[in-house]
C-alpha cells in the first residue's frame, strides 16, 4: 500500500486533473471546514513523526505556533542533502500536489500567511514543474486570496538554495530563505516562536514527506494511520536504498518491516556470491551497523533501530557488502562533512577537518595504531560541542565504524617496531598524560 | 551584458513578489546573474547588491557560500559527478576517473576545447541511478563511459557547427 509514492499504482498521479479524480484536495476542503486546532488534534493524534531525521511529531511541533500573531509561515524542508537520501525527490516529481495539499493544511492549521518550499539548488527542474504545479492548484482557488470562500489568504513558493547540505538543518534554511549564509541560528528562540522563526515570524518547518502524509491522515483518520507501522512509529516509511543491492531504490512500507525483509524481500539482496558486511540505516549521519542475524530482524523503526544502537532518521539505507573497507567508507563520509561544516563552530570546522586528514593518512597506510585512538578522541570532542547536530553527525561515523569494524582500521595501520610505539617517547607520555 | 536585459525583466518582477524583503531576492538573483554572465563576476555582484541593498561584499561572501555559484569562469557545460559512498559502492569512483582521462582534465578543470568542466560533488540524491552527474543541473542518470563518450562527442560536434 503507498500513501506517498502513490505514482506506482496511478501513474499520472502527478498530473493535477488525475490527482483530483483520485480524490486530490478533498482533504484540504474537509480541513477547511474544521476548526485550525481541531486539524491539529487531528494530526497529534495521528502520531505521525517528523520523517527528515529528528522524528519530533509533527502535530506538536503545529500546536506551538502562537493562535493571535497576524504573520506566520510554513517552510517546506525539500533540503534533501543527507548522503543516501533520495525520497522527496521522489515524491515531488511523481505525486507533487499531494505535497502541496498537505502544506496547505499546515498552513491552514497554524494560519500560516505564507508557504515557502525550499528545494536543494540541485533539484533545479525539479522546482520548476513544482511552480507549474503550484499554478494549477492557484488556479483552482486552493492557493491565494480567499480560499474556498474562507476569507483566509495563503500564498505558496518555492525557493531554491544553492549547494549546501546545511541548509537542511531548519535554522539554516531559514537563513538562507532570509539571503543570509547558511548557518544555523542560536536556539532559543526556536522557530516556531515569534523570533525563531523565518522573518522572526513564528514559523513551522516539516520535512516533504511529513506533510505528504497529512492528507491521507485528514481522509482516513487518526485512528486508520495509527494502524500502520508500529506503536511509536506510525504509519508507512519511505526506505531509501543504495549500494550494494541488485535493486537499489525506493521502498514505501510500513514501519516496523525488518532490515532482513526490506533488503532480501524488496531490494534483491545482495550481488551475486557477497554477503551484507555493514549498513548505514541513517546515511553517513547515523552510526553504522554490523550485519548479523540480530541485527537483519531488527524492525526498521523509531524503537526498532535505537534497539541495535543506531538511528532511523531518514531512512536513507546505505548498504555494504562484503569487499568494502570500512576504514574507506569512514574516510568517504568524513569528506563529505568537512566538506559541508559551515564553518561556525571551531570543533566541528576543526574536528572535521583533522579527522580527515588522519583518516587519508591511515588510508596512505602511514597512520599507527596511536592514529586510530587519535581520530576516536578528536570525533568524541565534536559530541554536543556545536550550535547545530552537523557536528555530531560528522563524529558518529567514525567512532561507531571504528567500534564495530576495529579490524579494517588496524589493517591500515604501520606496525610498531620490535613491539614499540612509533610514537616518539615524549610524545607518548603527553598523550598518556593529557 | 547585464541582469538588467530586458529579457530578465519579468523573471526578477516575479522574484520579488514572492518574499517580503529584497534581500531574499538574492539567491534567485545569482541564478539569473550566472545565466547572463556563465559565472559569478564582479559586475554580476554589482548589480545584483543594487537590487538587493545589499552591500557587495555580503553578496560576495553568498556567492561563495553556495557551491552552486561558480567563482570562476566555467566550460559550457559544467559536469558535477557525484563520488559520495553511495555512488561509489556503484562505481562513480571509477567512473570519474576515466571521465577525467578521456577529456584529460583534473579535478576541477576544463577541457582544452572549453567546452567541459568536471568536477566531484556531494550526494545529489539519485544514489539508486549511479553513476551519475549533473549537466549545468540537469541530471544525466545510469551512466557508463560509452554514454559519456556519445554525449561529449554530440556536443563537441554541436559546438563545431555553431563555429562555422
Ligand atoms: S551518493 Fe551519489 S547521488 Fe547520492
Amino acid at each position: 500500500m503507498h500513501i506517498l509514492l502513490r505514482a506506482r499504482e496511478i501513474p499520472d498521479i502527478h498530473k493535477y486533473d488525475v490527482y483530483v479524480k483520485n480524490g486530490g484536495y478533498k482533504a484540504f476542503e474537509t480541513a477547511l471546514k474544521m476548526k485550525p486546532e481541531e486539524v491539529i488534534d487531528v494530526v497529534k493524534a495521528s502520531n505521525l513523526r517528523g520523517r527528515g531525521g529528528a522524528g519530533f511529531p509533527a502535530g506538536v511541533k503545529w500546536s506551538f505556533i502562537p493562535k493571535n500573531e497576524p504573520v506566520k509561515y510554513v517552510a517546506v524542508n525539500a533540503d534533501e542533502s543527507e548522503t543516501g537520501t533520495f525520497k522527496d525527490r521522489e515524491i515531488m516529481e511523481t505525486n507533487p500536489h499531494q505535497l502541496i495539499e498537505g502544506a496547505l493544511i499546515c498552513a491552514w492549521a497554524i494560519q500560516a500567511t505564507a508557504v515557502y518550499i525550499y528545494l536543494r539548488g540541485e533539484f533545479w527542474d525539479v522546482a520548476h514543474e513544482l511552480d507549474k504545479h503550484i499554478a494549477e492548484a492557484y488556479k483552482a482557488g486552493y492557493i491565494g486570496e480567499n480560499i474556498q470562500g474562507t476569507g483566509w489568504t495563503c500564498n505558496v513558493y518555492t525557493h531554491l538554495g544553492a549547494g549546501a547540505y546545511i541548509c537542511g538543518e531548519e535554522s539554516a534554511l531559514l537563513n538562507s530563505l532570509e539571503g543570509k549564509l547558511g548557518q544555523p541560528r542560536v536556539r532559543p528562540p526556536f522557530p516556531a516562536q515569534k523570533g525563531g522563526g523565518l522573518y522572526g515570524e513564528a514559523t513551522v518547518v516539516n520535512n516533504v514527506e511529513t506533510l505528504t502524509n497529512v492528507p491521507w491522515i485528514i481522509n482516513n483518520g487518526a485512528d486508520e494511520f495509527k494502524k500502520i507501522g508500529t506503536e511509536n512509529s506510525a504509519g508507512t516509511k519511505i526506505f531509501c536504498v543504495s549500494g550494494h543491492v541488485q535493486k537499489p531504490g525506493n521502498y514505501e512500507l510500513p514501519m516496523g518491516i525488518t532490515l532482513r525483509e526490506l533488503l532480501y524481500d524488496y531490494a534483491g539482496g545482495p550481488p551475486e556470491g557477497r554477503s551484507f558486511k555493514g549498513i548505514l540505516p541513517s546515511g553517513g549521519s547515523g552510526p553504522v551497523i554490523r550485519v548479523n542475524d540480530t541485527t537483519l530482524d531488527a524492525p526498521l523503526s523509531y524503537e526498532g533501530m535505537e534497539k541495535i544502537g543506531t538511528i532511523l532518521g531518514s531512512a536513507s539505507i546505505i548498504v555494504m557488502d562484503e569487499t568494502v573497507d570500512m576504514a574507506w567508507a569512514a574516510s568517504k563520509i568524513i569528506k563529505f562533512f568537512t566538506h559541508e561544516s559551515c564553518g561556525k563552530c571551531a570543533p566541528c570546522r576543526e574536528g572535521t577537518y583533522w579527522l580527515d586528514k588522519v583518516l587519508d593518512r591511515i588510508m596512505a597506510g602511514q597512520g599507527s595504531l596511536d592514529d586510530i585512538k587519535l581520530i576516536e578522541n578528536v570525533a568524541k570532542n565534536m559530541q554536543g560541542t556545536t550550535l547545530c547536530a552537523l557536528g555530531d553527525f560528522a563524529a558518529n561515523p567514525v567512532i561507531h565504524t571504528v567500534k564495530q569494524f576495529p579490524e579494517d582500521f588496524a589493517k591500515h595501520a604501520r606496525q610498531p617496531e620490535n613491539g614499540k610505539s612509533n610514537k616518539p617517547a615524549a610524545k607518548q607520555k603527553a598523550t598518556a598524560g593529557g | 551584458m547585464s541582469i538588467h536585459d530586458e529579457k530578465y525583466a519579468e523573471r526578477i518582477a516575479a522574484q520579488f513578489a514572492k518574499y517580503p524583503t529584497k534581500r531574499s531576492v538574492v539567491m534567485p538573483l545569482l541564478y539569473i546573474a550566472q545565466e547572463e554572465y556563465g559565472w559569478i563576476s564582479p559586475e554580476a555582484i554589482q548589480e545584483v547588491a543594487e537590487l538587493c541593498d545589499m552591500d557587495s561584499t555580503q553578496v560576495k561572501s553568498i556567492a561563495g557560500f553556495y557551491t552552486m555559484y561558480s567563482e570562476k569562469p566555467k566550460g559550457k557545460h559544467w559536469l558535477q559527478v557525484c563520488t559520495d559512498l553511495p555512488c561509489a559502492l556503484r562505481g562513480a569512483d571509477e567512473f570519474y576517473e576515466e571521465l577525467k582521462a578521456y577529456l584529460e582534465v583534473e579535478d576541477g578543470g576544463t577541457s582544452r576545447d572549453g567546452l567541459f568542466t568536471v568536477e566531484h560533488v556531494m550526494c545529489l540524491a539519485a544514489c539508486d541511478k549511479a553513476p551519475m552527474l549533473q549537466c549545468n543541473f540537469h541530471f544525466m542518470e545510469n551512466l557508463d563511459m560509452d554514454k559519456m563518450k556519445t554525449f561529449i562527442e554530440e556536443k563537441r560536434a554541436e559546438a563545431k557547427k555553431q563555429e562555422e
